[in-house]
């Protein structure tokens, strides 16, 4: 982890204002609660919520060959895009391990931008400037460009609208437009992180503290990093350095549907074809406790004295009140009612393997 | 803020002896720094444990934390309202939300503990790092 003084968001002030518990979060100071986890977490699920997401990075890439180099880098089919119109991909090594997980979004036909993990954000930028090195493009790390709110729950739509003239039933899932938010200029995109509808807002740094005020006034609950992570993992979000990094495939991950073989060439390609034909060793589950205690990240799971697998996320389901996460299992232990064994704190636990999301909001 | 009337250990951990028996529960500083508790796990009655021994532990939504027994001897009762209602540590940490109590085997390990105002010293100089 970097040294040095922590990074801060050009809503670090206020975080504080609001009582926020901040922490080092990969080398940025960042709320991980105001009020509590489990009424944040409720409040993303019952009403709205308003995440700092700023951290994350931002990269644009640009020129004729812009497409071509998306392509070559991210899994998923970049040509499906349209202006405004945008995909959940992986960034991956020739191994078919993550760089990092992302959002890639096409602004217009040579003009794409990406979001990317914080502390992935530096190492991306290297990994995609290398990978363009003689193409017609132009790669640009933007992360300080942007302040960016994830306004999340039931009743977001309603809640921006009143700061928007921009339509927003036209910003369908995983679109996104330019618009005014409160008087700035910034971009929406309904997107987000928890498993409800909701925007993520991109601002210039200056106006993301009014903005985000103007929301609480409006009944929106600030929320941490705490109930971020028991919100995505309900809806069985993956978190970079938890379930998926350098190790790990898409298809491993259970995320073979941003895998799109048939694109052409791509990184990691010769990796995925074979996992896809043959099966991969090893499988990211969903599970539930069936004893008492909450399995977390890294605790081993074990059949007969031997390690086989791994616990990657895991914490208490606030919205299903019982302990959940997310294991690699050998392909063969990974069916759904699979019953396995989590060493908590050397203690043997039974947990179940259950169908995913945990949790998936009525429509 | 911090009961008088109780003896507090570095690991967050009070004592409140009535009578030789010692109820032991987190401290109000520790459950704010924990967050939401959601399970406790505590030993059985008639465990025996010394001083210092891990006496169970206590998972908040985002992490888990070992829970270590200032005193030494008999646990004579535990909390059984905590397997339903975990969250009494956060609402009423000193008073419903105790842990077990534990029927002590050397009362002087009290006088090793800390006062309400040194715990609150203690507190100080943590969260000051």
């Amino acid at each position: 982890m970097s040294e040095g003084p922590l990074k801060k968001t050009p809503l670090n002030e206020l975080h504080k204002s609001l009582g926020g518990k901040m922490v080092d979060f990969g080398g940025w100071e960042l709320p991980v609660q105001y009020s509590g986890i489990l009424e944040e977490h409720q409040a993303v699920r019952e009403r709205a919520g308003v995440f700092d997401v700023s951290h994350m990075g931002e990269m644009t890439v640009r020129g004729h060959a812009a497409l071509e180099l998306l392509q070559k880098v991210t899994c998923n089919d970049v040509s499906r895009l349209d202006d405004g119109r945008a995909q959940y991909s992986g960034l991956l090594y020739p191994t078919a391990g993550f760089v990092d997980d992302l959002w890639v979004g096409r602004r217009g036909p040579d003009d794409y931008l990406l979001v990317v993990n914080a502390s992935n954000s530096d190492k991306d930028f290297e990994w995609v400037s290398d990978c363009a090195k003689g193409m017609d493009v132009e790669v640009r790390n933007v992360s300080n460009d942007y302040a960016l709110l994830a306004l999340q729950g039931p009743k977001a739509q309603e809640i921006l609208q009143k700061l928007t003239d921009s339509d927003l039933t036209k910003i369908k899932y995983y679109r996104f437009a330019p618009a005014t938010v409160d008087g700035s200029k910034g971009m929406i995109s309904r997107s987000g992180y928890t498993g409800e509808d909701g925007f993520e807002i991109f601002l210039s740094p200056g106006d993301a503290p009014r903005v985000m005020k103007k929301l609480i006034d409006a009944g929106v609950q600030p929320c941490g990093l705490g109930a971020r992570d028991t919100l995505r993992l309900e809806a069985k979000m993956a978190l970079y350095g938890n379930d998926i990094d350098h190790s790990t495939t898409p298809i491993e991950a259970d995320l073979g549907w941003i895998v799109k073989l048939e694109k052409g060439d791509f990184m990691g390609r010769d990796v995925l074809q074979r996992e896809n034909a043959e099966g991969p060793k090893r499988k990211l589950v969903g599970f539930e406790m069936v004893d008492r205690g909450i399995a977390r990240h890294g605790y081993p799971v074990v059949a007969g004295g031997e390690e086989i697998g791994v616990v990657t996320s895991g914490t208490h389901s606030p919205t299903l009140k019982k302990a959940i996460g997310l294991a690699y299992l050998p392909l063969d232990k990974s069916a759904q009612g699979s019953e396995f064994t989590v060493l908590i704190r050397g203690k043997e636990t039974r947990a179940r393997v259950v169908p995913t999301p945990f949790y998936k909001r009525a429509k | 803020m911090t009961p008088e009337d109780s003896r507090y250990a570095t690991s967050h951990e009070y004592v409140h002896n009535e009578g030789g028996v010692g109820t032991i529960g987190i401290t109000d500083y520790a459950q704010k720094e924990l967050g939401d508790v959601v399970f406790v796990e505590l030993p059985q009655v008639g465990s025996q444990l010394e001083a210092g021994d891990e006496l169970g532990s206590i998972e908040s939504v985002k992490a888990v934390s070992e829970l270590f027994s200032p005193v030494s001897g008999e646990v004579v009762e535990v909390n059984e309202k905590l397997a339903e209602k975990p969250e009494l540590v956060n609402t009423d940490p000193y008073g419903d939300g105790w842990m077990i109590r534990i029927k002590m085997s050397d009362q002087s390990e009290l006088d090793e503990l800390m006062t309400a105002d040194d715990y609150e010293d203690y507190v100080q100089t943590e969260s000051g790092k």
